[in-house]
């Protein structure tokens, strides 16, 4: 243990996702030595995320007003939305430049062993969209690994009644990866050759 | 199989079978899995590498996974050196909502259930690997495949619910009461105020389903399905010291 503000400092780092106690000591120890200038711009950056970035209120990706980017586009496909699980698979998507509809962040997917279902995620929002009738094309981008594909399973059943095309991300994905570590040419190869789903 | 130090070959290398039950993230691509192995019991060990997109063993470290793994001893997690597929049962578990719903309760309980790592669980083991390729085989309704789990793994435990003989003073039944407090059904001499008065095919039911009478099982109505999930979930809970978190998300028809 540590004295005082760098055991605090320790202890906040440790709560950060994918941070375990070795990290955040080295951390900790990396932000005491750095210069008073460069750690007084992260503080600052950390606060200023809070106040100015905010949720789009259509497809919930990350925004800097009221809608995000792709939302606010009026050249971008209305008639297609992609579901994804994070906003950093957005970012993934965008730079392969592949694709020119709309987005839907559902903000992770159904895992009940973390105690995620349906109802934890943005999927009644999403059924509120698509009721809306724009929307001919759905393509399920969640991550290639189990919960990715249940989560894909399951919205491809529930939105079977409404009659859309439905599509999957083609096979060539590495299966247990992160979408967000897929290079830009698998991933827009797997969005070229993406699969109709059938339920 | 002992504890010593004889199952481990040079350098702690050892190698097993084993039922993947959960993944954590760590650090940037690193995960730490938790298996169910036939020999070593619950081991949790460190998978290098393996959310990136050239991972050796990426695709074979999924939730559900039936492998047969080489691990090595670390210095507080064993570190996993090689995984090869021996049943793809994820393949056909994600692809069935309500299949998913119930291996990851599956998955929960063989974890909860076993208290140490590297305390040998072969019968639980067996259990689970059951009743993951039986739900990825689509051979009964999902939800009945993990109630027979969950009353199987009960037995292993030694918290089986009495089904037919009362719980307290061992007279045959069939008795119509059931108190979880009590451990099972109870006759009318012994049952406690607030047990409950199931439908005494729902007993018949959680009776077939521990010994495996699957005509029966499959030939049940919704109803009686409901009532038996019931208690044999509030059977497990209350001998589980937390509740289980997946139980609330099992998908029914
Ligand atoms: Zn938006
Ligand atoms: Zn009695």
């Amino acid at each position: 243990m540590y004295e005082g503000a760098v055991q605090d400092l320790i202890d906040e780092l440790g709560l950060l996702p994918g941070i375990g106690p070795k990290s955040a000591q080295r951390i900790a120890f990396h932000v005491l030595g750095a210069d008073s200038a460069d750690v007084t711009r992260l503080a600052q950056t950390l606060q200023r995320v809070k106040e100015q970035v905010r949720f789009c209120r259509i497809c919930f990706n990350v925004a800097s007003e009221e809608l995000c980017r792709v939302c606010r586009d009026a050249r971008r496909n209305e008639s297609v939305i992609c579901v994804v699980e994070e906003p950093k698979d957005v970012i993934a998507i965008e730079k392969t430049r592949e694709f020119r509809g709309k987005y839907h962040v559902l903000g992770g997917a159904i895992n009940p062993l973390d105690g995620v279902g349906p109802d934890n995620l943005r999927i009644r929002e999403l059924m509120q969209r698509l009721a809306e009738g724009t929307v001919t094309e759905l393509i399920i981008a969640t991550d290639p690994n189990t919960e990715g594909e249940a989560t894909a399973t399951y919205l491809a059943l529930l939105v079977k009644p409404m009659g859309l095309t439905v599509s999957r991300l083609a096979s060539g994905l590495p299966v247990g990866g992160d979408l967000e570590f897929a290079d830009e040419v698998t991933l827009g190869r797997a969005f070229e050759g993406r699969r109709t789903l059938d339920v | 199989m002992g504890k010593g130090a004889g199952q481990y070959g040079a350098r702690g290398l050892y190698r097993d079978h084993a039922i993947v039950l959960r993944l954590h993230k760590l650090g940037e691509a690193d995960r730490i899995i938790t298996v169910l192995t036939k020999r070593h019991g619950k081991i949790r060990a460190v998978a290098k590498g393996v959310r990136k997109t050239s991972s050796r063993f990426g695709a074979r470290l999924e939730p559900f996974s039936h492998i047969d793994v080489q691990l090595y001893l670390g210095r507080s997690l064993d570190v996993v050196s090689q995984v090869e597929t021996l049943t793809h049962f994820g393949k056909n578990i994600m692809s069935d909502y309500a299949g998913y719903t119930a291996a990851s309760v599956i998955a929960e309980t063989a974890e909860r259930l076993v208290d140490e790592e590297r305390e040998p669980a072969l019968r639980l083991y067996l259990l689970t690997v059951g009743a993951l390729r039986s739900i990825a085989a689509g051979e009964h309704d999902p939800p009945l495949i993990l109630d027979a789990y969950l009353l199987r793994a009960m037995a292993t435990a030694g918290w089986e619910p009495a089904l037919q003989a009362c719980a307290v003073c061992g007279r045959d039944g069939a008795h119509r009461a059931f108190s979880v407090a009590s451990g099972g059904c109870v006759c009318t001499g012994c049952r406690p105020p607030g047990s409950a008065t199931p439908a005494p095919e729902t007993l018949e039911l959680m009776s077939a389903l521990l010994h495996g009478s699957w005509n029966y099982a499959d030939a049940s109505v919704e109803k009686i399905r409901r009532e038996a999930s019931g208690l044999i979930a509030a059977h497990l809970q209350w001998h589980l010291e937390r509740g289980l978190r997946s139980l609330p998300f099992v998908e029914r028809p």
